[in-house]
């Protein structure tokens, strides 16, 4: 069978199956549809959350990343996992005894304020569609470029699909859902991972076979690509060019911003018990470290094989993934020095993404219109191709290659699903419930809640047509804001009973205004000062969240102390979300006047 | 079984005490592997060689992780015992 026959049968059957758990685990009251009635073992809880968390970034783009930057790649692996550790220890188990539905839930009643609750939503309905944004394009890519069909199709075709099982399952539909996109993606991400290893290191496992010998040379892994990059010209493999303190701060930023994604948050209100959510956050995060520790294993075998490949070679004589990719356009080649062979080495061949013509050049290869640089380097390669490409490199069969297309679109689709829900819940549930129209019944909430949801895909959908130019330039804001915002004030809310509503509305008001300032002067006021020279304390944009974090809890801190405690009743709550039951017969601890949650 | 409300407050502050330490000590952990070696003494702890790794190279893009995932498991064990001990464990239900 054909490579494209295969992808289409693989994606079709994702797909089929997809649909079929949705119509088995379709939603009946609000309660399933917004935390899947409370009844997800934690196994399925940890598979979905992992599945929910990582996105086509994750998936795709992750690896690429790390194979081109090196040990500065770290920040991603730590940031993106060690979020986890605060999420398990310090926020999951006392929310889920708290045992409402949302974040801004939690804000509005732990700080006795329509304003906080408010000012949660927007930040909620904010990050999540910065994020959602990028997912559906990435739908819309791999579509196009496995399946032939155009952009705005696969964006279509993923629509539906969510649509479908988003509208009608809800928080049920969705993580049952994931359980099988996790198993997928996982599955489409390891296979060739295990197989470029034996190839490279004879080990099976990557994440050994990354610290072992590349076969039949007596040096390591990463002495060979210390050794190649030194040789080409690149920074060293496992030197970082980044300074610590810009390191440390996009590191915290990214921890605390994973702690504090309502998306995130949200999965641990679905467990049975607090133990549960405890149980459940090891779960999420050793499914999460399966891909996490491969993707840098990936990276590194890729960057060999890539540097092996190409440095230096005859383009007549380079194997076919290279002109499958050029003809994509996501490698370009300029000869520089009209040698037929291609100098691979640091620096840009020319400025900007390629501009492919129609033409041929002397070796065959496709011309571009963009103006050389002065540099040695001829080369332009996506740092999308190492996880995309990574099966073609190797030699693998079709069918690995129609595997990463249905992982790329479980991994989107999955992420782009929670999202959805998250939005969803904030306008039926936090906007029309609990505040516009309190007195509207189950029924109409869960309509409400359906139809927010149809019409977030459908804005997501859009972004994804028509990407706005700022996407790329706005992740930084959705882990930024989470830090500076919900973190600071959900960690009080629960560790310091003394936090009152002013300076818990003060701090994220500070928090966030301080970040996004911070964010939308660098990135869109006056993009040219973006360096290190102008940044505060060295401190990037993606790394101003940790920053914000610090101002938000001393705002708070300062604001709470020159105003009035929390009432008896708030502080009752606090007490209580702080012990998994307060039923068992020798300890009792709500106390006798506990007006309820 | 009639125990006075004071008693049961003491009871509840006597747990949260031990669960806020319990929290602070794997956290420093958690803060050493990423924020200590994966960062901060990284170029320190690369003059070390783990297998074919760097030392500190291993933290930032392998350790740290395994450290995390086994870091929750020992929260979430330590904690059962925790909520036994006090009695506020969760029903069977």
């Amino acid at each position: 069978m054909s490579t494209e026959l295969l992808t289409y049968l693989f994606v079709g059957v994702t797909f089929t199956l997809y649909i079929g758990i949705a119509i088995w685990s379709r939603a009946g009251s609000t309660s399933e549809y917004y935390v899947a009635g409370k009844g997800i073992h934690p196994i399925a809880n940890g598979m979905a959350t992992g599945a929910d968390w990582m996105s086509a970034a994750s998936f795709i783009s992750m690896a690429g990343i790390i194979s081109f930057v090196g040990r500065d790649g770290a920040v991603y692996l730590m940031g993106w996992t060690g979020g986890y550790v605060l999420l398990a220890m310090c926020l999951a188990p006392y929310l889920r005894k708290f045992g409402k539905f949302t974040v801004p839930d939690f804000v509005g009643e732990r700080y006795y304020s329509q304003i906080a609750r408010v000012v949660a939503v927007i930040c909620v309905i904010f990050i999540s569609f910065t994020y959602v944004a990028g997912q559906m394009r990435g739908v819309g890519i791999v579509f196009s470029r496995y399946l032939e069909v155009d952009i705005v199709s696969g964006v279509l075709i993923g629509m539906g699909i969510v649509f479908f099982y988003a509208v009608l399952g809800g928080m049920k539909g969705i993580t049952y859902t994931q359980v099988a996109q996790y198993c997928v993606m996982i599955f489409a991400f390891m296979v060739p991972a295990i197989y470029i290893s034996m190839l490279i290191t004879g080990n099976p496992i990557p994440q050994l076979g990354f610290g072992s010998e590349v076969t039949g040379t007596g040096m390591s892994v990463l002495e060979k690509l210390d050794g190649l990059s030194a040789e080409l010209g690149f920074a060293q493999y496992t030197d970082g060019s980044k300074s610590t303190i810009d390191v440390f701060f996009i590191t915290m930023a990214l921890m605390v911003g994973t702690a504090g994604l309502p998306h995130v948050i949200v999965r641990f209100f679905t467990t049975p018990t607090v133990r549960d959510a405890r149980k459940s956050a090891g779960f999420a995060l050793l499914f999460i470290a399966i891909l996490y520790t491969t993707a840098p294993a990936v990276a590194s075998f890729a960057r060999i094989n890539l540097l092996n490949t190409v440095s230096e070679a005859s383009y007549k004589e380079l194997p076919k993934w290279f002109s499958n990719w050029e003809n994509s356009g996501l490698i370009a080649w300029v000869d520089k020095n009209e040698d037929g062979k291609i100098q691979y080495t640091a620096g840009k061949s020319f400025a900007g993404k390629p501009s492919f013509t129609d033409e041929r050049g002397e070796s065959g290869e496709r011309l571009i219109n963009n103006a050389p640089t002065e540099g040695v380097n001829e080369l332009y390669v996506d740092r999308d191709i190492m996880v995309l490409a990574n099966p073609e490199i190797a030699g693998l069969p079709g069918w690995v290659i129609a595997l990463i297309a249905a992982g790329g679109l479980a991994a989107a689709l999955s992420t782009a699903a929670g999202l959805l829900l998250v939005i969803s819940t904030s306008v039926s549930h936090d906007l029309l419930k609990q505040n516009l129209a309190p007195n509207i019944s189950d029924k109409q909430e869960l309509l409400a809640a359906r139809i927010a949801a149809g019409a977030a895909i459908v804005i997501a959908g859009l972004f994804g047509i028509y990407p706005p130019g700022f996407v790329a330039q706005v992740v930084a804001f959705a882990f930024g804001l989470a830090a500076a915002s919900f973190f600071p004030a959900i960690l009080m809310g629960i560790f310091y009973k003394r936090m009152n509503r002013e300076g818990a509305v003060s701090g994220m008001i500070a928090g966030l205004a301080f970040t996004f300032a911070y964010i939308v002067y660098f990135k869109f006021v006056n993009p040219a000062d973006n360096n290190p020279e102008h940044w505060w304390f060295g401190v990037s944009p993606e790394g101003i969240g940790t920053l914000g974090m610090i101002i938000n809890f001393s705002v708070s801190f300062v604001i709470c102390h020159l105003t009035a405690p929390p009432p008896q009743h708030i502080q009752d709550l606090v007490e209580e979300i702080r012990v998994p039951s307060s039923n068992n017969a020798a300890a009792p601890v709500e106390g006798g006047q506990t007006a309820n949650a | 079984m009639a125990h006075s409300q004071d008693q049961q407050k003491t009871a509840a502050a006597a747990y949260w005490k031990e669960n806020v330490s319990l929290l602070l000590k794997l956290l420093v952990i958690w803060f050493a592997v990423s924020f200590g070696a994966g960062i901060l003494f990284v170029d320190f702890l690369d003059q070390f060689q783990l297998g074919g790794f760097p030392l500190g190279f291993w933290f930032a893009q392998q350790g740290s992780i395994y450290a995390f995932v086994i870091l929750i498991y020992v929260y979430a064990w330590k904690m059962n015992k925790l909520d036994r001990k006090y009695n506020v464990q969760e029903g069977d239900a």
